[in-house]
């Protein structure tokens, strides 16, 4: 009987000594921290995509605490309605945002572009750019290996084995630049989604001169200008025979998508917002 | 532009040895052993032997196909290597299933779930071994009557010794540890050559360095492993006052070092790596068999060694030329 | 017992088909792209604009900097214009064109040789000139690394601040398979080599030289060893044959048994290395004022109906030197610049010959794909053959895992692509591709 009692009493107390021990190092080494960023994180998608510019999800729920006002501050995986939650929970207005979708500037797809060559080795864009011109004809599109697909941390991106070529799902994409820094032919680019507005880019990134264009692909710039004639608002500039279309004034009027002699300008619907 | 020509990095040629090529050249440098063991044991080897390779490939498919959904890997050789190997290191007369059981570990645990071929931790084949002697430690030990121990017993009746046939289903190993050494009279020609008891694979032990000696000449193994494991078994035999030709061909030593511990997956990448391997296997099967209750050790050296491979490696690291002057000459500017 | 390198290496089938075989003269062609950027560094710039006209060995374009060098036509004719072409890896590239003049009816075709009848110097004005002139005539004949990398040869000839070379080597070891440019130049040109061996000696005041050459090439090691017997201070070094010994690190270890550091140059270890053909090109510049604008080029393949050692002018289509060897084969699966083990495949065969191009290989088509590839069986193959010491299995991972920051620790800058590891390995793994991966990654780390 007192073997159990002596024993009860040795480990109970043991088991006291080290509860008053955690109790006092909890205390004395407490970091105080926001409790509102922990409520901020958990909204967050926890990609650590960097979309926002910042170095993770931590970092912008942070930031988002510390701030004196959310413009500026965005998240980009995140719907209007979380990013309002978002708001609440720290107490400010809700800064101005503009979401923006990632588009292939190529549509070399196998039918479309001129093989000249038959690649082997491993599965990495930046290997096959830094040594070769790639499968195609053309320096500037896309090298079919998937590297922004791997990237993408939305799964937002499909690979087309068949084609060799990915495409980006819209409704998915949060326009964090992931595949962008990944591909090294820099072919995504950015564009903001305007409600209500088509999606108008051009789908190439060729900038040879335009006989040089057209042989190498069959549906590339060859920066005839034609749309940039069209285009009533001027959204359309013209660089080393390539056009761009800007964004911001654009108004969808898809003009230049019937002008061009080469297809190679997109209208893509309007993205549907963020879950 | 009229044809397309194929591009890829250097380099443009290979020297055409394959995994497939190694694992059949192991296979074949397996078969005299097999011989020595058909003789030893007549066809009851030849069955066990059957039953492992069946089995093994057969959990292997069975893996690849409904779990993994990966393309077969039977060609590869691999597992048929582990089929054979587990058949070597069982007694003749072990019941069929736990043949099978043991395959089914071997493959099942010891190499897929790891994530198949190359990603091992251990040995499978031994880790199928010694499941089987953990579960069923007595048919694991249970020798085939009529089959010499490869030594025989001195009585003393008297004033006289003499000796008698031991043929009553034991190993030496087990003689020399519950008789004491001292009262063998060891058969040393007769053991070598397989008129000996014990696993299937280990009564031969010339068979078995025939087929190393094949293995070196093909370039399929180095020297390292197998030399450092019997030398340094050999030299702690000695040290702890035992018999080393007696502990070099009595067991399973020869077998493990020359397949068990060569292993490539499971043995460190260095050449001065695999040498620290081996003489702590030798080391640890000697202490084993001195120390420990059982009379056998090299496989529970042999895993126990496994899982130190990627210490050894970490620490055997090769170093890269012209480090050292790297650092004589910034020693020299600063 | 010979010397080679310690560590590592491989023996792949030497397969030297053209060995024997003549340096022929080629005739010069109608027109030539000359490629602004034909060795490490800066871009040339071009001097020359369209419609000039210009002599053959005349500069159309000077050095673009420090490690640059300049280029020189081959041909007498007219610029056409300076355009883009596609280089050997089918990137647009800025290229001079010129264009022949019209040929005279009846007038013989202009041939590509090494004309020896008119010297610029006489021996005793070559003896008279100063080591710095040296290097000065050599950079101004824009001469570079005629071994594969196209390094200036100017910048190796002017030894750093404090450093001191006391040997020169002259690489002859050719151990990729299949190439005999060099063999062929030395059983030729020995003595050549050897004057130009001694003007470079001079250039870096280095008082002794060695030659080393693999033993199998028997004859080439007979035409040099008399070529030299004059000369104590150099000394001709028949080299147990192994890959990569013509590596320069591994050279000057299998020669001196010196070892340049990790990250260094051989002039750490008191060395200048450069090739037989480019010891054979400084020979040309100082004694006949000739620029680099031909070169010996091997074109060889199984299927080659003519392969041999030709004489082929800078800026020439790689495939009217191919037409020379017989063709393009119908079964032509790759065609390599360079040698199998460190060559670059062609993306095209249009693109225009380099200064650097030693060698044409041409590789049947069912020879020319990689086979399947398969689980890492951890053999340690890689890291027995790799004579870095480095272990190519690690570094494979990390490459494929975007892990660059352990791959820096690891050495994998140590790796020079030599391609050891890939041709031993019977997983067939791509283990050179995972590592220069692992290398562009590292790039893109901060700092």
């Amino acid at each position: 009987m007192s073997y159990i009692v002596l024993s009860l009493a040795i480990v109970g107390g043991i088991g006291i000594v080290a509860a008053l021990l955690l109790y006092f190092v909890a205390k004395r080494f407490n970091v105080v921290e926001d409790p509102r960023i922990a409520e901020v994180e958990a909204i967050l998608p926890g990609a650590n995509c960097g979309g926002c510019g910042l170095s993770g999800c931590a970092a912008f729920a942070r930031a988002c605490c510390t701030a004196t006002s959310l413009d500026g501050l965005n998240c980009t995986g995140l719907g209007d309605k979380e990013m309002a939650q978002i708001a609440k929970i720290v107490g400010l207005a809700e800064g101005t945002r503009i979401r923006k979708v990632a588009v292939i500037r190529c549509n070399a797809a196998c039918e479309t572009r001129q093989l000249v060559n038959h690649f082997e080795g491993i599965r990495s864009c930046a290997l096959e750019h830094s040594y070769y011109q790639g499968e195609s004809a053309c320096n500037f599109g896309c090298l079919g290996l998937g590297d922004c697909v791997a990237a993408c941390p939305f799964d937002a991106m499909t690979f087309s084995e068949s084609d060799k070529y990915p495409t980006v799902d819209i409704d998915k994409c949060t326009g964090c630049g992931k595949c962008l820094e990944a591909c090294p032919r820099a072919l995504p680019k950015m564009r903001e989604v305007h409600p209500g507005k088509q999606l108008v880019y051009v789908n190439c990134s060729n900038r040879n001169k335009g006989p040089l264009a057209m042989k190498e692909c069959e549906v590339s710039c060859i920066g005839c200008g034609l749309c940039k004639k069209k285009c009533p608002s001027e959204a359309i500039t013209l660089e080393s025979f390539l056009a761009t279309i800007h964004g911001d004034k654009c108004i969808s009027c898809l003009e230049c998508v019937s002008v061009c002699p080469r297809k190679s300008i997109m209208a893509e619907d309007a993205p549907a917002p963020l879950k | 532009m009229s044809r397309q020509l194929n591009i890829s990095l250097s380099p443009h040629i290979h020297g055409g040895m394959s995994t497939q090529r190694i694992m059949w050249l192991v296979v074949a440098s397996l078969i005299p052993a097999l011989v020595i063991a058909f003789l030893t044991f007549g066809v009851q080897a030849i069955i066990i032997t059957v039953i492992c390779i069946g089995a093994c490939l057969l959990t292997e498919w069975v893996i690849t196909h409904f779990v993994m959904h990966r393309p077969p890997t039977l060609l590869d050789g691999s597992a048929m290597i582990t089929g054979i190997l587990l058949a070597f290191n069982l007694p003749s007369i072990l019941p069929w299933w736990m043949a099978i059981v043991g395959s089914v570990v071997a493959i099942g645990i010891g190499k897929m779930s790891f994530g198949g071929l190359g990603c091992n931790i251990w040995n499978p084949a031994l880790v199928g071994r010694v499941f089987l002697l953990i579960s069923f430690p007595a048919a694991m030990t249970t020798w085939p009557e009529g089959v010499g121990a490869g030594a025989r017993l001195l009585v003393t009746t008297g004033a006289s010794t003499h000796a008698i046939d031991a043929n009553t289903g034991a190993t030496m190993l087990q003689l020399m540890q519950s008789q004491g050494i001292g009262s063998l009279d060891p058969d040393y020609l007769g053991m070598m050559i397989g008129n000996m008891n014990g696993s299937l694979g280990e009564v031969g032990s010339f068979a078995i360095l025939a087929g190393l000696v094949f293995l070196l000449c093909m370039r399929v193994v180095t020297w390292h492993i197998p030399v450092a494991v019997l030398g340094s078994a050999a030299f702690f035999s000695w040290v702890f006052g035992g018999n080393p030709i007696l502990d070099l061909f009595a067991g399973g030593l020869i077998l493990g070092a020359c397949y068990m511990a060569t292993d490539y997956v499971t043995s460190p990448m260095s050449h001065r790596g695999q040498l620290i391997f081996g003489f702590f296997i030798g080391f640890i099967t000697i202490i084993i068999r001195r120390f420990g209750s059982y009379p056998e050790g090299v496989s529970f050296a042999i895993l126990l060694m496994n899982s130190f491979v990627p210490l050894i490696n970490r620490y055997c690291r090769p170093q890269p030329f012209g480090e050292k002057q790297r650092r004589e000459m910034l020693k020299k500017t600063a | 017992m010979l010397k080679r390198f310690k560590k590592g290496g491989i023996h792949p089938n030497p397969m030297k088909l053209t060995a024997g075989r003549p340096i022929l003269a080629t005739e010069a062609p109608r027109e030539v792209r000359l490629l602004l950027s034909q060795h490490i560094g800066a871009p040339a710039k071009s001097i020359v604009k369209p419609g000039d006209e210009v002599e053959a060995g005349q500069m159309v374009a000077e050095a673009g900097g420090f490690v640059s060098a300049p280029v020189h036509t081959p041909i007498a004719g007219k610029v056409k214009k300076i355009e883009q072409v596609r280089d050997a890896q089918g990137l647009w590239k800025e290229a001079i064109l010129i264009e022949a003049a019209e040929p005279e009816e009846g007038a013989r075709p202009e041939r590509v040789d090494f004309d020896e009848s008119h010297p610029l110097r006489s021996d005793e004005e070559i003896e008279r000139l100063s080591g710095q002139e040296i290097i000065e005539i050599v950079g101004q004949a824009g001469i570079v690394g005629l071994g594969g990398a196209a390094f200036p040869t100017r910048v190796k000839l002017t030894i750093p601040q404090g450093k001191k070379a006391d040997v020169f080597i002259i690489n002859g070891a050719e151990c990729e398979p299949y190439l005999t440019c060099d063999d062929a130049l030395m059983r030729r040109y020995p003595r050549e080599i050897v004057a130009g061996l001694r003007y470079l000696m001079k250039a870096t005041s280095a008082p002794r030289a060695l030659i080393g050459i693999e033993a199998n090439k028997p004859e080439a090691i007979a035409a040099l060893t008399d070529a030299v017997k004059d000369y104590p201070e150099i000394e001709v070094m028949p080299l147990r044959t192994a890959y990569p010994q013509g590596g320069e690190k591994q050279l000057i270890e299998a020669l001196t048994g010196r070892v340049v550091p990790a990250g260094g140059l051989p002039i750490d270890a008191g060395a200048v290395v450069d090739n037989v053909a480019t010891a054979f090109a400084v020979y040309r510049a100082v004694k006949f004022g000739e620029p680099l604008m031909k070169r010996v080029v091997t074109v060889t393949g199984m299927d080659v109906e003519n392969g041999g050692n030709f004489i082929a002018a800078n800026g020439m289509a790689t495939d009217n030197l191919i037409e020379l060897a017989g063709g393009l084969p119908e079964n032509t699966g790759k065609v390599i610049g360079g040698g199998p083990m460190m060559g670059r495949a062609m993306s095209t065969v249009e693109a225009p010959l380099t200064k650097g191009s030693g060698g044409i290989l041409i590789v049947p088509e069912k020879e020319s794909e990689r086979g399947a590839v398969s689980p890492c069986i951890r053999c340690c193959r890689c890291v027995s053959v790799c004579p870095m010491s480095l272990e190519p299995y690690l570094l494979q991972n990390l490459g494929q895992f975007g892990m660059a920051e352990e791959a820096r620790e690891a050495g994998v800058l140590n790796c020079m692509e030599c391609g050891c590891c890939s041709y031993i390995c019977p997983a067939n793994r791509p283990i050179v591709d995972y590592i220069r991966l692992s290398k562009l990654q590292i790039r893109k780390l901060p700092k």
